[in-house]
């Protein structure tokens, strides 16, 4: 980590004291990380997202659930303003900043990557790490695997 | 599952620990690059499928070789707490907290996020 990174754990600790927050968080943590190893040459694989952004709809707002959206048409709005980035120094309304469908899109034409899957999927972000692991995360790889997918870049807002 | 994070704040997924993180030095929010910087965004997102198979174990952080701006004035400003703004969070972890209670009250299954 360079001087210049920003330490967001101790920047995020300190803004929920100041709102009154008494019990800091804990960021999920793991002494072993799974290493799943590609079997597939990049130009024949076939590429996903898993996205904290939400359909743009209401229902989507209100009530939060692990959602998989068609990649086509792209869409041209997603609901991000409940996530925590940095809304004073940038905005979220180019999607291929944070959702790179149009990278994948690009990358497939020039046969870097096999194919995009056909959809990409939005889970909630959830304070409950055990309904993250229990619940979302094996849902997000039932999807994953429907579509036939063989690398999911996870992009959280 | 082969998985890439793209993301940019660090010490959080690196305190996680994730097979395989590309980060980009941006203020929260754009991990694949700047808004409207197209060529910017397409080389992230390659680096990104490089390490697919340029990475043979987990924990491994690469860097997006790219800078936000000249000025760097945006670091400072994220979750700031000072004195200008302290009593305004206060009461605002005060609503989020009744927010948060009605939300319970009413079944909501996730709780609201606190912003």
């Amino acid at each position: 980590m360079a001087d210049s990174d920003i330490s967001y754990m101790e920047r995020t600790r300190q803004y929920y004291r100041a709102q009154g927050y008494t019990d800091d968080y804990r960021w999920a943590h793991f002494e072993s990380v799974p290493f799943t190893r590609p079997v597939k040459a990049l130009d024949q694989s076939r590429v996903t997202v898993v996205t904290t952004a939400m359909p743009g709809d209401a229902a989507s707002r209100s009530d939060r659930e692990v959602t998989a959206v068609p990649v086509a048409p792209p869409p041209r709005r997603l609901y991000t303003d409940h996530l925590s980035w940095d809304k004073d120094n940038t905005h979220t309304r180019d999607i291929p900043s944070f959702l790179p469908l149009w990278q994948l899109a690009q990358l497939r034409d020039a046969g870097i990557i096999g194919s995009l899957a056909p959809r990409f999927y939005c889970v909630p972000t959830e304070y409950s790490q055990r309904t993250t692991i229990d619940t979302d995360a094996p849902e997000i790889l039932a999807l994953c695997r429907q579509d036939q997918a063989d690398i999911a870049l996870l992009v959280p807002l | 599952m082969v998985t890439v994070i793209l993301g940019s704040a660090l010490d959080i997924v690196e305190y996680c620990g994730v097979p395989r993180f590309l980060y980009s030095d941006f203020p929260l929010g754009n991990p694949c690059g700047k808004p409207g910087y197209r060529d910017m965004q397409l080389a992230i997102v390659r680096q990104a499928l490089s390490m697919v198979h340029g990475i043979d174990q987990p924990r491994a952080t690469w860097r997006a070789p790219f800078t936000w701006s000249e000025n760097d004035a945006w670091r400072a400003a994220y979750a700031r707490v000072d004195d200008s703004n302290r009593d305004a969070l206060q009461r605002k972890g005060e609503q989020r907290r009744r927010q948060q209670a009605d939300a319970r009250a009413a079944g909501q299954r996730r709780a609201p996020m606190i912003d």
